[in-house]
């Protein structure tokens, strides 16, 4: 599952390229929409049109999971789950999530759980499929707190080791001394990470176009999203290099011995 | 002005992330230690069984509590002690 107490730190995006990125490397993968009433996983990927059942059709009992489920323009071996529109968090019960997670585990090899913002019920939801569990953070001190939050809860509900995500960090101002960076952030959360993705425009663009930006090769936060597929995929990769080159106020301190 | 001469210089006190780190720092001391109503009775009662190894207290006005203010977080327990007990203090 992916999750991150606070909203608006990329979830979602988080999902649709890791999802994506784990078919793109030929593993059978499902993405489910747990964000009842607020649906947004089918837009992301592009899917938006294709929708028929959704996610509480198949716990209720409306249609088979098969019928709910949407295959992907790209690739014939990832599918979406979409969450309901019309609903709120309460027409899925943890119960039916567990039954659910367990037929989605039969048929794939990953079931990315893209998990609501918030710690109530969604939240729950989502747990009670879920063997493991991404932490998605910002380096701004609302998401960071909030993700502590839930990492305290994930625990408490026998998710052991979540992984930790650092999105939209801007090197510039990590340089600067104006944003905390990834060391300042793993101090205070103390798990481990999973990956490091830069703020970039291109993700951006590529919701703007329902297309994952994992598959943008030209795209950074693509590379990062790629680094952290194969990281999940067992690999050991190195964190990308988000270094900023030397300005003049670099080079004028150096030369006067400040650095 | 100097504050300005010094981040350009690469001071880092003066840094917004410090400040950010700082607060951080203390806001979770408060957000993590929120423990349960159960958790406490726990810490209780374990805390009534080791005294009562040396002294016997009142265990009905026995209070614990998790004291918090801006600076730090305390455990505060008031444990009214009825008698000592005398044969701890000969057996050693």
């Amino acid at each position: 599952m992916v999750t991150s107490g606070k909203g608006g730190v990329g979830k979602t995006t988080t999902s649709a390229n890791l999802g994506t990125g784990l078919a793109s490397a030929g593993h059978k993968v499902v993405l489910v929409d747990t964000d009842i009433g607020l649906r947004n996983l089918d837009v992301v990927m592009g899917l938006e049109n294709r929708i028929v059942y959704d996610i509480v059709d198949v716990t209720s009992g409306n249609c088979r999971l098969k019928q709910a489920l949407i295959k992907d323009k790209r690739f014939e071996n990832l599918y979406l789950l979409p969450a309901a529109q019309t609903k709120d968090k309460t027409a899925v019960s943890p119960e039916q999530m567990r039954t659910l997670a367990a037929e989605l585990k039969e048929e794939f090899d990953f079931a990315v759980i893209d998990c609501p913002a918030g710690i109530e019920q969604g939240f729950r939801n989502a747990i009670a499929g879920a063997d493991r569990a991404v932490v998605v953070t910002t380096p701004e001190v609302s998401a960071v707190r909030d993700a502590d939050r839930i990492i305290g809860l994930l625990e408490a509900n026998e998710l052991r080791n979540p992984r930790l995500i650092i999105n939209r960090i801007r090197p510039q101002m990590v340089k600067r001394g104006d944003m905390m960076d990834i060391s300042d952030i793993l101090d205070i959360l103390a798990i481990e990470l999973l990956g490091v993705v830069p703020e970039d425009e291109s993700i951006v663009i590529s919701t703007n176009r329902g297309e994952p930006a994992v598959m943008d090769h030209s795209s950074k936060a693509g590379e990062a999203y790629r680094r952290i597929t194969r990281r999940i995929r067992g690999e050991e990769v190195p964190l990308m290099n988000l270094d900023v080159p030397d300005g003049l106020m670099d080079r004028l301190k150096r030369l006067i011995g400040m650095r | 002005m100097l504050e300005f001469i010094s981040r350009m210089l690469g001071r880092e006190n003066s840094s917004s992330k410090n400040v950010a780190k700082e607060r951080l720092r203390l806001v979770l001391v408060h957000d993590r230690a929120t423990i349960s109503p159960h958790m406490l009775n726990q810490l209780k009662e374990d805390l009534i069984k080791v005294i009562s190894n040396y002294m016997e207290i009142d265990e009905v006005n026995l209070e614990v509590n998790l004291n918090q203010d801006d600076r730090e977080v305390a455990l505060v327990a008031n444990i009214p002690v009825v008698k000592m007990k005398r044969d701890y203090a000969t057996k050693g």
